[in-house]
């Protein structure tokens, strides 16, 4: 079933386009990722996917329901939960604190004890640290927080925006095994990154975006097999 | 003259202001009781400044005449109660007790009305167009002087005759200063409200969110809270802590509520918040304390004529040397 449907998206900043005509698609159980120089438009898409930004044209719709105009904070009712850019924890809050913002919206008390207790599984660090402030941390166990956070929301669709940027190479490692562990326990998730190695061999299939357009699409294994695509995309690697 | 300020100290200054450091000193524990039970209004409205603030970055110049609403309030509640104008009334206890709190009630939803009212007839339109932070400020300013002159319109630039409802009388002392019935009923009844508003906002997921809203307003949209909802509701609670403020104002003056009588206020209210860290609830609680105390120490030292200059002083020189005030902003990090 396709959980997500972006058809023909034009997203402005004022005069400035920043998304044309831009089309995907997620099903459900999928791991897809959106792969992108700096300034493509990936987070614009996931603002757009998450209601932050309005479109000029296009529509959205999930689950099949157009929610093209539906306010952002009745789409994370709706299951769609992004951790956006730059882990943004709330840094005046406990790691409890951050995580309760998580499930802000869920008043399922029973799936909720569940949920912290998946989180405290995927991330030990966090239940030893349940009460330092989250702006306190490092950058490894921010990121976790965010990641645990956006769990905490038990998201039909994840949205995840660079989790990988900024952290040292074991921290990386270990935030692509747990989206893939996410995945595998039944949440799709739409990934952005610029680690296009290790994005691209996670992901079911993937998105190239260039200038705010869709340039390539395939699944990921195709693209990582692609010369034209490791020039541009995997130079670092 | 700067140069021989010892000398002007020794002589106990010069002749457009002295120091009397005698009555500071004699008059220091009378002033800290004093100030602690005005401070406490302070405190009260001082919240409202720095709740919006927090999750709006506006400053709400507006707030003081949230405040004289809710004084209004109380007073015509007094009035419809028959309380006579002028006069010190002698009601029985009980009744006097009843009477005060529905006079609370009364000046709480008045203000909270008013806030509500502003923020979605002024700036909520303002956030629709998304106008830059000038306009915003400019507007509030302007909604204050236009409730201001309405409510002069309506009444009259006098002050109304002051009602009083309970006659101060000492309690008990401490450190050789009496302690009024007026000025304990009010300091406690402020602590109660400031205690329950900070866990609110500090307990509960309500709470939370405008937290969440105060730190990172899209990721709190991102995690589901309503933000409209969170700015509607920092309003109210600051209206509805501006009226209780207001009761205990004209509980604690003896002069009547005046049309302009927020302006004071107001613009001590929010030094109050300044001093505690704009942004910050806790600081608010803070600064309303320490600005009712302060402002007691420099009229004993300088003359009363000097009184509101300490105010004034006070937030110049926070603002200048250390604008984030004595706790920092930042509503979120005042947690626990
Ligand atoms: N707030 C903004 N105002 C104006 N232009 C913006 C804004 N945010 C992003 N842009 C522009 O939109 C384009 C896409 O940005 P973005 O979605 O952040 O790219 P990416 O996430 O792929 O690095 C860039 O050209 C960027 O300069
Ligand atoms: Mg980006």
């Amino acid at each position: 079933m396709t959980l997500l449907e972006i058809s023909d998206v034009s997203v402005h900043y004022g005069r400035i386009r920043a998304l044309s005509g831009l089309s995907l698609t997620v099903e459900e159980g999928e791991v897809v990722t959106l792969i992108g120089a700096n300034g493509a438009g990936k987070t614009t898409t996931m603002r757009t996917v998450s209601g932050l930004l309005p479109v000029t044209s296009g529509s959205i719709t999930f689950e099949g329901d157009d929610i093209t105009r539906l306010r952002a904070d009745l789409r994370v009712v709706r299951g769609i939960c992004q951790s956006p850019e730059g882990r943004a924890i709330f840094p005046g809050m406990t790691v409890q604190e951050n995580l309760d913002m998580g499930c802000y919206t869920r008043k399922d008390r029973a799936a909720i004890a569940e949920d912290y207790e998946r989180v405290f599984s995927l991330f030990p660090r966090l239940e030893e640290r349940r009460t330092q402030v989250g702006g306190t941390m490092s950058g490894g166990e921010q990121q976790m927080l965010a990641l645990g956070r956006a769990l905490m929301a038990r998201p039909r669709l994840l949205l995840l925006d660079e989790p990988s940027m900024g952290l040292a190479p074991q921290f990386i490692q270990q935030i692509f095994r747990i989206i893939t562990e996410i995945n595998e326990q039944g949440t799709t998730v739409l990934l952005v990154e610029q680690n296009a190695q290790q994005a691209l061999s996670r992901a079911h299939r993937a998105y190239i975006l260039d200038a705010g357009e869709i340039t390539r699409t395939g699944t990921g294994a195709e693209l990582l097999a692609d010369p034209s695509i490791k020039d541009a995309y995997l130079g670092v690697g | 003259m700067i140069g021989n300020l010892p000398t002007v100290l020794a002589q106990g200054g010069v002749d457009w202001i002295s120091f009397d450091i005698g009555r500071l000193v004699d008059q220091f524990w009378y002033n800290t009781v004093n100030g602690l039970a005005y401070g406490s209004i302070y405190s009260l409205v001082a919240v409202g400044y720095t709740l919006v603030y927090g999750v709006l970055k506006l400053i709400n110049f507006a707030h003081s005449e949230v405040f004289i609403v809710g004084a209004f309030g109380a007073y015509f509640t007094f009035q419809f109660l028959g309380y006579e104008s002028g006069g010190i009334a002698q009601a029985p206890l009980v009744e006097t007790i009843v009477n005060l709190i529905l006079a609370l009630a009364v000046a709480m939803i008045c203000s909270g009305l008013v806030a509500l009212t502003l923020e979605r007839v002024a700036y909520r339109p303002l956030r629709r167009k998304k106008a830059p932070r000038l306009v915003f400020l400019i507007t509030a300013v302007g909604a204050s002087f236009a409730i201001q002159q309405a409510i002069m319109l309506w009444r009259n630039p006098n002050p109304e005759l002051a009602i009083q409802l309970i006659a101060p009388r000492p309690l008990f002392e401490v450190f050789g200063v009496s302690v009024t019935n007026i000025q304990l009923t009010v300091f406690l009844a402020a602590l109660v409200l400031l205690l329950i508003a900070d866990s609110f906002i500090n307990r509960t997921r309500l709470g939370r969110g405008i937290r969440a809203v105060a730190q990172d307003p899209d990721t709190a949209t991102l995690m589901g809270v309503n933000k409209e909802r969170v700015i509607m509701l920092t309003f109210i609670i600051g209206g509805l802590l501006a009226g209780a403020a207001a009761l205990f104002y004209i509980m604690q003056i003896p002069q009547g509520v005046v049309y302009n009588g927020g302006f004071l206020l107001g613009i001590k209210a929010f030094t109050a918040a300044v001093l505690g860290g704009i942004g910050n609830l806790r600081g608010a609680l803070l600064g309303g304390f320490l600005l009712g105390v302060f402002e007691n120490y420099g009229q004993s030292l300088l003359g009363g004529q000097w009184r509101d200059v300490v105010a004034f002083v006070v937030l110049i020189v926070i603002l200048m040397f250390r604008p984030t005030g004595i706790l920092g902003e930042s509503l979120g990090k005042a947690r626990v």
